[in-house]
C-alpha cells in the first residue's frame, strides 16, 4: 500500500513542479537553519567528559575580609595560594589538584624555530588522573615533584609535533623562560570543550600546549594568565602571601556521600580559619560539579541562543508556509481525491496517501536541509569567534535532521489532509 | 473598489487566508526585531573609544626569562622609539582599549562604606594621554614629577598612599557626582584616597564585561612602567605611516635585545575591527535570515495567490464576460493581498512587540523605538503587492471566453 502511496505522491508532486520545488525549499532552509544552530548550541553546552563530570566537583571557599559583605552572596570564582595548598595537602577527596593559566617563552633547541610563547597550565600531579588525560609517551609527573617544585613538563601532541617532529620526546630537555625542564610526558590529542576546568582563560578557546607543576611556575614566577581578584593589601607581588584568589582547585568524589563529606569538611575548614582570624567571614562554601558550574557561569554565549530563537522562528514562518501550499496543493486535487472516494477509498486511506505525500515532501526538504546545514556550519566555521572550530555536525545531530524535517512536515500536512478528506465525494463528481 | 465580494470569497478560504495572514504576522514580527538587533550591533562597533584610533599603533612584547633593570630596559626601549621616523609620541602603558585585558578595581566615595560604589578600569603609563590623544576637558595632566615608579610601588605597599592624583573620564566624573565638577573630588581605593586633578573626555575600558554602559568608567593613574610590569608600546603616528612604523619598531626593538617576542603588533583600527567582529558576524547572520525569511514570505504568496487564481479560473472568465476589465480583476486580488498585508501586519506588530519585551528581560535589549512599526508595514506591503503582481496579471489575462467552456 505504502508503494502505492509513493507512487500517487511522487505523480502528484510532478505535476505541480513549481509548487513542490517551494515546499521543499522552504522546509530545507526552515531545517537547515535551525539545524545549524542546534548543532553549535549542543556542541558549545555539550558535556566536556562525558560519564565522569559528574564525580567532578569546583570547591569555593569566601577568604575575603568584611569589606563589602553579603550575607550569602557567590563566594570567589577561584581559591587563593594558601587555601588551594591547604586543600591540596588536606587529600580529602579521591584525586584533587590546583591550577591556573599562563604562558611561558619557549626557547627551542633547534635555531630553526624562533622562540614563541605558549599558553601553559601551571598544575599538581593529580590533573591527569582526575580529568583522565591520555598519554601518548610517558606520563605525568608525581606529588613530590610538586613538593621539591620539580622542572619538569609535559607536552600536548600538538606542542610534541611541533618542536620534537612528533617523536617520542621523554627525557629531553627544553628550554622555558631560560630555565630547563624536563619532558616527562606527552598527551595524546584532548580538548575537553567546553575548557571547563578555566572559564577565566576562555570558556571555548584552544587549550594550553605546555603543562608544569604550580609549585614550579609560582616559584620561577612565570607569567600567569586569568583573573587575580584581592582584597584588602593583596596587592603584592608575592602570590604565595598575597591576599587575591588566582587558582582553580578541583576534586574527584565518586559518590554523593563523599560529595557530602567534602562540604562538610569545607564548612568545616572555613569555621578552623574563621576561629583562627584568618577568615573573617561567616563559613559560606559551594561544591559545584562540573556541569553545575558551566551553568552558573552561563558558558553558552547568549548570542548562540538568540540565533537558536531566530532559526526557530524561522522554520515556524516556513511551516505556515508549508502548510499554505500544501493545503492549495491538496485542495485543487478534490476532483481526484473525490474519484477515489467514490471508488471505496476510505478517509483514512486518503488521509495516508496525502501524508505519505507530504512525507515525501519532508525527506526531499530534510536532505536539502542537512545540504544546508552543512554548509551553514562550514560557514560558522569561519566566524571569527574562539569556538568556531568546534562546529561540526555528529551523527545524532545528522539523524535528528532527518526525523526533524519529516515529523515537522508530517505536522505541517496533518491540517491540509484533515481539510482534504473532509471534501464529500459527491460534490466534486457533480461540478466537474 | 468594492470590498464585499473578496470578503465572502475569503470566508470560503478561510484557511489558506488565516496561514497567509499568520505567516506575514510572523515575518514581520522577526523582520521587525532582527533589524532593530542590526542596528544596535552596528551601533556597538561605533562605540567612542577616546582615543586618536586611526593614528596609534601597539606592539607588545614579552621578556624571556627576567630583565636585569627593566626600567632602564623601558626607558631606553622608550627613546628608540621616539626616534623613529614618523612617530610623533610613545608610551608604555598597561593597557589599550579593545584589548580585553584590563586591570580593574572597586572605588568609594567614603572610606567608610561597605559595598564600592562601583568598577573601574586602571590605566597607567607616563605620557599616557598625550599619546593616546585622548582630549582633556578640565583640570590638567599629570606633572613630570607627580609620576611614581609602578614596580617599586608594587613591592612596597607603603607608597600606594603616595599616588595623590587621578584624571577619570567626564562618564565615570558624572556618575560618581552627577551635575558636579568632579576636580578637586576624592576617591577612594582600598584604604588609600586619591583626588581628581583632571577629567578627560572619553577612554574607554578594554574589556566590556560590566556591561556596555559601563563602557566609560576609567580612571588613569601617575605611575611609571617597567619592561616588567607592562608590555604594551604605544606609538603615535600619521595614519598613512602606521605600517611602515609597526615595523621599524619591531625591528628597532629586537634589535636592542634581541631575548624577548614580540606578541603582537597591530594598528589600533585592526585590534578595534577585531573587538568588535562578533558584533558584525551577528548583524550578517541577521541580514542572511531576514532576506530569506522576506523570500520565503514573498513565495509563499506567490504560490498560494497563483493556486487561488488557478482555481478561479472559471470565475474570473465569468465576471469578465459579464464586463469587468482586466484592470478590474488585477486591483481584485491587488485590494485581496492588501486586506490579507494589512491584517497579519497589525497582528506582527503585536507579536514583535512581544518578542521584543521577550528580548528586554533575556538579552538586556530596549524598547524597540515605534519608527520600525510604520516601516515595517510600507515594507511588508511593497513585498505583498510585489509578491501577488505577477499571479495577478495572469489572472487579468484569463479571456472572457473560459466562461463559456466547461473545465
Amino acid at each position: 500500500m505504502l508503494g502505492y502511496y509513493l507512487d500517487l505522491a511522487l505523480r502528484s508532486l510532478k505535476r505541480n513542479k513549481a509548487l513542490t520545488a517551494l515546499m521543499v525549499l522552504a522546509i530545507a532552509l526552515g531545517i537547515g537553519a535551525s539545524m545549524t544552530t542546534l548543532t553549535v548550541l549542543h556542541v558549545l553546552s555539550g558535556d566536556p567528559l562525558p560519564g565522569k563530570s559528574g564525580k567532578l566537583f569546583y570547591p569555593q571557599l569566601d577568604p575575603q575580609d568584611m569589606d563589602g559583605y553579603k550575607p550569602q552572596g557567590e563566594p570567589p570564582a577561584q581559591v587563593g595560594w594558601i587555601d588551594g595548598m591547604a586543600l591540596l595537602h588536606a587529600k580529602r577527596a579521591r584525586y584533587q589538584a590546583l591550577m591556573t593559566g599562563g604562558a611561558v617563552p619557549i626557547q627551542p633547541a633547534q635555531s630553526a624555530i624562533e622562540p614563541f610563547f605558549e599558553n601553559a597550565r601551571y598544575t599538581s600531579a593529580d590533573f591527569f588522573a582526575m580529568f583522565d588525560v591520555p598519554f601518548l609517551y610517558g606520563h605525568g609527573w608525581n606529588a613530590a615533584d610538586d613538593e621539591a617544585g620539580a622542572r619538569v613538563a609535559v607536552l600536548t601532541r600538538e606542542l610534541n609535533d611541533k618542536l620534537f617532529g612528533g617523536k617520542d620526546s621523554t627525557g629531553q630537555t627544553l628550554r622555558m623562560d631560560d630555565v630547563a625542564f624536563r619532558i616527562v610526558g606527552v598527551l595524546d590529542s584532548w580538548r575537553p570543550t567546553p575548557h571547563f576546568y578555566d572559564l577565566m582563560t576562555g570558556s571555548y578557546s584552544a587549550d594550553e600546549g605546555v603543562f608544569v607543576p604550580l609549585t614550579t611556575a609560582t616559584d620561577l614566577k612565570f607569567a600567569h594568565n586569568g583573573s587575580t581578584d584581592c582584597w584588602g593589601k593583596g596587592f603584592s607581588d608575592n602570590m604565595k602571601t598575597a591576599t587575591c584568589t588566582w587558582l582553580q582547585f578541583w576534586v574527584q568524589l565518586d559518590t554523593p556521600a563523599e560529595a557530602a563529606a567534602y562540604r562538610e569538611y569545607l564548612l568545616n575548614y572555613s569555621r578552623e580559619q574563621q576561629a583562627l582570624g584568618r577568615f573573617q567571614r561567616p563559613p559560606n562554601v559551594r561544591l559545584r560539579d562540573v556541569m553545575g558550574w558551566l551553568d552558573y557561569n552561563k558558558v553558552v554565549p547568549s548570542d548562540v541562543r538568540l540565533q537558536v530563537w531566530l532559526a526557530f522562528g524561522f522554520l515556524l514562518v516556513c511551516l505556515v508556509n508549508t502548510v499554505g501550499l500544501m493545503l492549495a496543493k491538496f485542495l485543487r486535487r478534490a476532483a481526484e481525491l473525490g474519484v477515489r472516494r467514490a471508488l471505496g477509498a476510505s478517509r483514512r486511506s486518503l488521509f495516508a496517501q496525502l501524508l505519505v505525500e507530504a512525507g515525501a515532501v519532508g525527506l526531499v526538504g530534510g536532505t536539502g536541509g542537512l545540504l544546508l546545514a552543512l554548509a551553514g556550519l562550514w560557514l560558522v566555521r569561519r566566524q571569527p569567534s574562539d569556538y568556531a572550530a568546534l562546529a561540526h555536525l555528529d551523527l545524532p545531530m545528522l539523524l535528528a535532521t532527518f526525523a526533524f524535517a519529516v515529523v515537522a512536515t508530517l505536522l505541517a500536512g496533518l491540517l491540509p489532509a484533515w481539510r482534504a478528506c473532509l471534501i464529500p465525494p459527491a460534490l466534486q463528481l457533480k461540478s466537474n | 473598489m468594492e470590498l464585499r465580494p473578496i470578503l465572502s470569497t475569503l470566508r470560503r478560504h478561510r484557511i489558506p487566508a488565516l496561514l497567509l495572514v499568520l505567516e506575514i504576522a510572523l515575518t514581520c514580527a522577526i523582520v521587525c526585531n532582527a533589524v532593530f538587533l542590526i542596528s544596535q550591533r552596528l551601533q556597538r562597533t561605533q562605540m567612542a573609544s577616546g582615543v586618536a584610533e586611526s593614528e596609534l599603533v601597539q606592539i607588545q612584547l614579552a621578556a624571556i626569562g627576567k630583565p636585569a633593570d627593566a626600567k632602564a630596559r623601558a626607558q631606553e626601549d622608550l627613546a628608540l622609539l621616539r626616534q623613529l621616523p614618523g612617530v610623533t609620541a610613545a608610551a608604555l602603558v598597561s593597557q589599550v582599549p579593545f584589548t580585553n585585558s584590563s586591570s580593574n578595581t572597586g572605588i568609594k566615595l567614603d572610606p567608610a562604606q561597605k559595598l564600592p560604589t562601583l568598577n573601574a578600569t586602571m590605566y597607567m603609563g607616563e605620557g599616557l594621554i598625550g599619546t593616546y590623544g585622548v582630549r582633556l576637558v578640565a583640570g590638567r595632566d599629570f606633572q613630570a614629577d607627580e609620576y611614581l615608579d609602578f614596580d617599586a610601588m608594587k613591592s612596597d605597599p607603603n607608597l600606594q598612599s603616595k599616588v595623590g592624583s587621578v584624571i577619570v573620564t567626564q562618564a565615570l566624573g558624572e556618575r560618581l557626582w552627577p551635575g558636579q565638577s568632579p576636580l578637586g573630588k576624592n576617591i577612594y581605593l582600598g584604604e588609600t584616597s586619591v583626588r581628581v586633578i583632571g577629567v578627560v573626555q572619553a577612554l574607554i575600558r578594554p574589556s566590556l564585561f560590566m556591561g556596555d554602559d559601563a563602557a566609560q568608567w576609567t580612571m588613569i593613574f601617575p605611575l611609571r612602567m617597567s619592561a616588567a610590569s607592562a608590555s604594551r608600546y604605544v606609538l603615535r603616528t600619521a595614519s598613512g605611516q602606521r605600517e611602515a612604523v609597526l615595523e621599524g619598531a619591531a625591528k628597532a626593538l629586537r634589535k636592542a635585545d634581541p631575548h624577548r617576542i614580540i606578541l603582537e603588533k597591530k594598528t589600533l583600527d585592526d585590534i578595534r575591527r577585531e573587538f568588535f567582529r562578533n558584533d558584525r558576524a551577528m548583524a550578517g547572520i541577521l541580514v542572511g535570515v531576514i532576506i530569506a525569511l522576506l523570500v520565503v514570505t514573498a513565495l509563499g504568496i506567490v504560490g498560494l495567490a497563483s493556486f487561488w487564481v488557478a482555481q478561479r479560473r472559471r470565475t474570473i472568465g465569468v465576471r469578465r464576460a459579464l464586463g469587468a476589465t482586466r484592470r478590474n480583476i488585477l486591483n481584485y486580488f491587488q485590494t485581496e493581498n492588501f486586506l490579507l498585508a494589512t491584517i497579519g501586519i497589525a497582528l506582527g506588530m503585536v507579536l514583535a512587540y512581544g518578542i521584543n519585551l521577550f528580548l528586554m528581560t533575556h538579552y538586556e535589549l530596549p524598547r524597540l523605538p515605534p519608527i520600525y512599526f510604520p516601516v515595517g508595514a510600507v515594507v511588508l506591503w511593497l513585498i505583498g503587492q510585489a509578491a501577488v503582481l505577477g499571479p495577478a496579471l495572469r489572472a487579468a489575462a484569463v479571456p472572457p471566453v473560459v466562461a463559456t467552456r466547461s473545465v
